[in-house]
């Protein structure tokens, strides 16, 4: 039996902060506090052990370990002392998917109406995985491009349905 | 399927991404409104054969709405803009233009 | 002979393997074919050319064609889940046990009690059901209707489940070729050449298309040099068993990719639907030859010559030993010199032309074939086989020449370019009077998202029918021919078809011009002509031709019909792709989902959620589930999964402003520490929903919505938010699976709160319509004190990681008290016993607050909200509105859900006026009898009068208006 596409798992659990703010004036502060990059339109920010996501034009979401959440929240909120934002702790809205392999591409290209090739190495995509929203960007290795995906609580295991689907021994888009 | 380019995050979108939202730039009435002003703001739609302007939420993606100048009868997009625009923009009007030379829109 | 069958030939066919023979059944007869073959070429070998019949007439037919255009030989194909009806033979490859069976025919396809049909054809001419159903309905009911239904369709239905998988896939590319034959190769190198990605799709399993059966071992070495060099390019991207079935807006296009067809042991999905998003589209899709129109051109082993041609070259199998040529143009007796190749017989060519002196019919004549000229077929001989042909002048009324023995016909009236994904999308064709063809108009092609043509059509698609380049031989033009001969009688056009499928002949197409119509898209529908399941790729063309012949104007005058997509028919199991089952839909699970599933939850969809409708236990059924949950709520505490109640966080200097557009009621004044009920409406004033908004901060309130409520409502701010008061300094936040929220109800729910700790729930500490933050059994947690059911209620919220924590902690610490875990049940008719609305229930798009008693919740003083403008119009200030009331039934039976209250007098359809109806009904455990509310004509002024709600059976509801709150209506329980 050839082997799955890719390896589906649920990465443990992390810290997930909600950022909404004016980018232009208070990206500044954003980037110092959360010791990361301002992630440019449509990009991802990591330092390995934590990542700054550009979600929209006044919108971030900051991923880091789980027991620094109220340490991350409080940091942004400060940065944004006097500023109109919002940061909220949303670490236990979403489930993450590491999807891994060297054919990890494929299952990605299965659910996502995303043109992959034209997607920058540290992109970060927000679109649909079949029925419902995710977003996406590429992280890890498994002997190959490995992916993560990020969707709401309540669909994960239909994410999960539709990723191990999408995997599936043989089910490769290489032409035959 | 239509192809949408969202002003806001650059990603072109396809239309499953996407929430249709009807006329664009249509003007609230409220309640100091006489009846028909307000009959016209509910109901009254353009329904251009030609150039129209439309909103779309990019739904699927960052969430923002934007306006599109698309045409109802080849599908060409002439452009996309944000939506707190009062109108479509120059680059926009300009692209227009080149296929109806006479076209102008009013608010 | 080989023992593959008596018309196997004894070498040749460059696609099957003679070292690997293939058992299969056909209508449980044991047959052999090869490896490579087709089930069409697997059955000629095996003599069986009788592969099905006629839709209407049931008239025996075999195959006419070689590929996708195919009418004829259509089979059940496979058992059980995989049974599939309308299988073309002769795209279809030939696995080993296959089973196939045939259809559209009973007892079988060679002797078929339905085919009486066709002894009366000339009693069913075109247009036979809308003429002969023009009749009393009873009629209709008795005697049509039952025989249409026993006789429709051709297939049978497949019953059981599909057993095999399916997968979509996306993918992008600058160019997408569509068509692997020499110009589709061509051109995918030349875009390659160009840059970017190039994506190559042929529909069958071989690469080059007709150039290596047309032009034999160089053809072969063309499309190989071609191959070579498209393989070795990084660029390139080859796909076959790749049919693209449609072109639509934007470059999208669809394939359908083949990968474990008929066999199903490997464990892949058997086939994969492509969404593709080309820049731009190369059709280089071939021609389709046409038929000629002959009498009694349908009898098994008349064919079209090119087809004829296919199997001898691809498959070493020929229709007969035996075989007449007749053809208007050059190309096809290339068929006449490949049979007589391998070795059958060609006993002559009729040529309709008065002359053929090119290179081609030369060759013909220089190997002793016999070429009649001015010549075509007055009719052909025999019904279940042929048997031979009579002759005829092609410019006469078709008196016979000679008779010819023959048994079979290989056919050829000219070519039509496959326009169909041209055309799809909005591309237009041209007349070319030369090749008398329909071919894409480059100056009018479908055109992109930039505005621009985005399709070019290529080779014989394009009309190009030379497109070998330099393989190809020197042709003298064809001379169409559209009648055969061209003075028929009338008796012969009766017998000339059309459309093979759906038995649609010359005939029929005259009659319809004659009888008015003049639009072929009219005549395709009055006639049938064109609408089968092959579309008509094969008889489209050569009906349009006749129409015009009738109507006495140009083919281009006439037009052609809509070439609608799909191209071939897709199974629905491909377009549904990986949603089924388990991925049908998502189903969205509360973080206590896992708790609900062990203990007895009967579930209930609300939106894409999955709620506890009840939880049953022991041998009780829902019903008796739902009164236990009700008692036990109402004499002690329980627990509800609120978690799927949507909440919405707004933020900002004018977040208060907002909410007071937002909501009817004004929510800028609610202090921070309290909770307030409010109402959406949309711009026209109709109630969108309702929820308990919570002032969290100066700056910050949550926003509850209902279960279904939250993306829509949530995206609703949003819009207002961004379209029209964009300088507002409001953010908004859907957080509604960040937390997990419990609803604690009941006279006990304090006692089981104060047991947790950690938290002070009193009444001074936590009034009704306040919340507190804190820890409750170690667990952050906001509670409200709000409540749907009327009891004592706190809604306990907690991030959602820990739900289930929460909940456990609760069903410990308060067993002795009874705890009872409630569903959606229990709480909707708490709620009703209490009067309180429930959209969806109460709401159906057309009411407004008014309609409600929900005037309370409306401010008068607010100068403006979303839907206030629209609440002024007359027909929402209008007294006669219904409005709600409680419904009492007389007699203690339910009023049904959406029942009318029946008024005096009829309406202009004479049907009873109405005064009401039903939006809720339900049987109260804890009042012991059935209460409901309803919408009614001046109903809150009516109290104590009496409605009837007829029902469809049984005598009239009789029920009495009472004010919607059946229990506790001082509301002294909130308190325990």
């Amino acid at each position: 039996m050839a082997e799955t596409l890719a390896t589906i798992r649920r990465a443990a659990p992390c810290a997930m902060i909600s950022i909404r703010a004016d980018l232009g004036r208070a990206g500044d502060a954003l980037a110092e506090a959360t010791g990361l990059a301002m992630p440019e339109q449509v990009r991802i920010v990591t330092d390995g052990s934590r990542a700054l996501g550009w979600m929209s034009p006044d919108e971030l979401l900051l991923i880091g370990p789980l027991d620094a959440r109220n340490e991350m929240r409080d940091a942004c909120d400060q940065a944004l002392a006097g500023e109109h934002g919002l940061v909220l702790d949303v670490s236990d809205m979403r489930v993450m998917f590491a999807i891994e392999g060297p054919r990890a591409d494929d299952v990605i290209r299965k659910l996502c109406p995303v043109d992959l090739d034209a997607m920058p190495q540290d992109g970060m995509r927000r679109t649909r995985a079949a029925q419902v929203g995710v977003a996406i960007w590429r992280e890890g290795d498994g002997g190959g491009r490995g992916w993560r995906l990020i969707c709401f609580r309540s669909v994960a295991d239909y994410v999960e349905t539709i990723l191990r689907n999408a995997a599936i021994p043989g089910a490769h888009l290489a032409p035959r | 399927m239509l192809i949408l380019t969202c002003p806001y995050c650059g990603v072109r979108a396809e239309e499953t991404e996407l929430a249709p939202g009807g006329e664009a730039h249509l003007k609230r009435i409220g309640p100091d409104g006489s009846d028909e002003a307000f009959e016209s703001y509910l109901f009254d739609r353009t329904n251009t054969k030609g150039v129209q302007l439309e909103r779309w939420r990019h739904a699927y993606g960052c969430g923002k709405w934007f306006l599109a100048a698309r045409d109802t009868v080849t599908m060409q997009v002439y452009g996309t803009y944000e939506a707190q625009a009062f109108g479509p923009n120059e680059d926009v009007q300009a692209t227009v233009r080149v296929r109806h030379p006479d076209w102008s829109y009013k608010l | 002979m080989s023992e593959t069958g008596p018309f196997r030939l004894p070498q040749g066919g460059r696609l099957i393997d003679r070292a690997y023979p293939l058992e299969f059944r056909f209508d449980g007869r044991p047959l052999r074919g090869l490896r490579g073959d087709t089930l069409a070429s697997a059955l000629m070998g095996s003599g069986v050319m009788l592969m099905g019949r006629s839709f209407k007439y049931h008239r025996p037919r075999g195959p006419i064609a070689s590929g996708a255009e195919e009418p004829n030989a259509l089979l059940g194909l496979g058992q059980g889940g995989r049974f599939e009806p309308n299988q073309r033979a002769t795209t279809t490859q030939l696995e080993q046990g296959m089973r196939l069976t045939g259809q559209n025919a009973w007892p079988s396809l060679s002797v078929d009690v339905g085919a009486v049909n066709s002894w009366l054809y000339r009693l069913f001419p075109a247009g036979f059901y809308y003429k002969t159903f023009i009749l009393p309905r009873a009629a209709w009911k008795h005697l049509f209707e039952p025989v249409i239904r026993r006789s429709a369709g051709l297939g049978r239905a497949p019953k059981d489940v599909d057993p095999d998988r399916y997968e979509q896939a996306y993918d992008f590319a600058e160019v997408v070729v569509v068509g692997g034959g020499i110009a589709g190769l061509q051109a995918a190198r030349d875009a390659a050449e160009a840059g970017g990605r190039v994506l190559v799709l042929e529909q069958d399993p071989h690469w080059g298309g007709r150039t290596p059966v047309d032009h034999g071992p160089a053809g072969q070495g063309a499309i190989d040099a071609l191959l070579t060099d498209l393989r070795g390019r990084d660029n390139v991207t080859m796909r076959r068993k790749t049919m693209a079935t449609g072109l639509y807006d934007h470059g999208y296009l669809l394939a359908r990719e083949a990968l474990a067809d008929h066999d199903p042991n490997q464990g892949i999905p058997r086939q994969r639907l492509w969404r593709i998003r080309a820049g731009r589209i190369v059709t280089a899709t071939g021609a389709l030859e046409r038929p000629l129109s002959f009498a009694m051109n349908d009898v098994p082993g008349v064919m079209l010559a090119s087809a004829v041609r296919d199997y001898i070259v691809n498959h070493g199998v020929a229709p007969g030993h035996r075989i007449v040529l007749v053809t208007n143009n050059d190309d096809a007796y290339r068929t006449a010199l490949a049979a007589q190749e391998a070795g059958l017989d060609v006993p002559a060519i009729l040529d309709a032309r008065p002359a053929a002196d090119g290179p081609l019919p030369k060759m013909a004549r220089d190997r002793g074939i016999r070429v009649m000229t001015g010549t075509g077929i007055a009719k052909v001989k025999g019904s279940r086989a042929v048997e031979g042909i009579v002759t005829c002048a092609q410019a006469g009324q078709g008196q016979p020449i000679e008779t010819i023995d023959c048994d079979a016909v290989a056919m050829s009236g000219g070519w039509s370019p496959v326009v169909h994904l041209w055309s799809h999308c909005g591309g237009k064709l041209t007349w070319d009077d030369a090749q008398a063809l329909f071919r894409p108009d480059p100056a009018r092609p479908p055109l992109g998202a930039d505005g621009e043509g985005n399709v070019t059509a290529v080779g014989a698609a394009y009309g190009d029918l030379r497109c070998a380049g330099e393989l190809e031989r020197d042709e003298a033009a064809m001379q169409p021919v559209w009648v055969m001969p061209a003075q028929a009688t009338r008796k012969a056009r009766y017998k000339m078809w059309l459309d093979f499928q759906n038995d649609v002949k010359v005939s029929d197409i005259e009659l319809a011009a004659q009888e008015g119509y003049e639009s072929v898209e009219h005549t395709k529908r009055y006639t049938t002509l064109g609408m089968a399941t092959d579309q008509g790729k094969v008889s489209n063309i050569n009906g349009l031709a006749v129409l015009s012949g009738a109507l006495n104007q140009p083919i281009p005058a006439t037009g052609t019909t809509t070439f609608r997509p799909p191209y071939t028919p897709l199974t629905l199991a491909t377009i549904a792709a990986d949603a089924r089952g388990d991925a049908f839909q998502p189903l969205r699970k509360t973080a206590i989902d896992g708790w609900h599933v062990l203990n007895g939850a009967k579930w209930e969809p609300v939106g894409q959620w999955r709620r506890a409708y009840c939880y049953l236990r022991g041998g009780e059924d829902a019903h008796a589930a739902v009164a236990r949950e009700i008692k036990a709520v109402r004499g002690g505490v329980g627990t509800l999964d609120a978690s799927t109640l949507g909440k919405i966080i707004v933020k900002g200097p004018d977040a208060g402003k907002f909410l007071d557009m937002i909501y009817t009621g004004v929510m800028s004044s609610l202090p921070v520490g309290k909770c307030r009920y409010g109402l959406m409406c949309s711009e026209n004033g109709f109630l969108m929903d309702d929820g308990v908004a919570v002032r969290l901060s100066e700056d910050t309130w949550l926003c509850h919505t209902t279960t279904g409520g939250a993306e829509r409502i949530h995206a609703h701010m949003e819009d207002w938010l961004q379209c029209e008061w964009w300088e507002w300094k409001v953010y908004t936040a859907n957080v509604t699976e960040q937390w997990a929220q419990v609803a604690v109800v009941g006279p006990k729910a304090r006692t089981l709160l104060e047991r947790l700790g950690g938290m002070d729930v009193s009444d001074d500490a936590l009034p009704f319509m306040g919340w507190a933050e804190g820890e409750i059994a170690g667990i952050p947690a906001r509670i409200y004190r709000i409540s749907f059911s009327g009891e004592l209620s706190f809604e306990v919220s907690v991030p959602a990681n820990r739900g289930l924590e929460l909940w456990e902690a609760l069903h410990k610490a308060g067993a002795d008290l009874g705890v009872t875990p409630y569903g959606t049940e229990a709480m909707h008719i708490m709620r009703a016993e209490k009067g309180f609305i429930m959209i969806g229930d109460e709401t159906d798009g057309t009411v407004i607050p008014q309609d409600l008693g929900l005037g309370w919740a409306i401010s008068k003083k607010k100068p403006d909200y979303i839907g206030k403008r629209a609440q002024m119009r007359s027909h929402m200030t209008d007294p006669d509105r219904w409005q709600l009331v409680g419904l009492e039934s007389l007699d203690d039976r339910m009023i049904p859900d959406g029942a009318y209250a029946v008024a005096e007098g009829t309406n202009a359809n004479g049907q009873r006026n109405v005064q009401g109806r039903v939006t809720s009904t339900y049987y109260s455990p804890t009042l012991g009898r059935p209460i409901a509310m309803g919408l009614v004509r001046h109903g809150p002024s009516r109290m104590g009068e009496e409605l009837d709600f007829p029902l469809s059976n049984g005598p009239a509801v009789r029920a009495k208006i009472v004010e919607p709150v059946f229990y506790d209506k001082e509301g002294a329980r909130l308190n325990g």
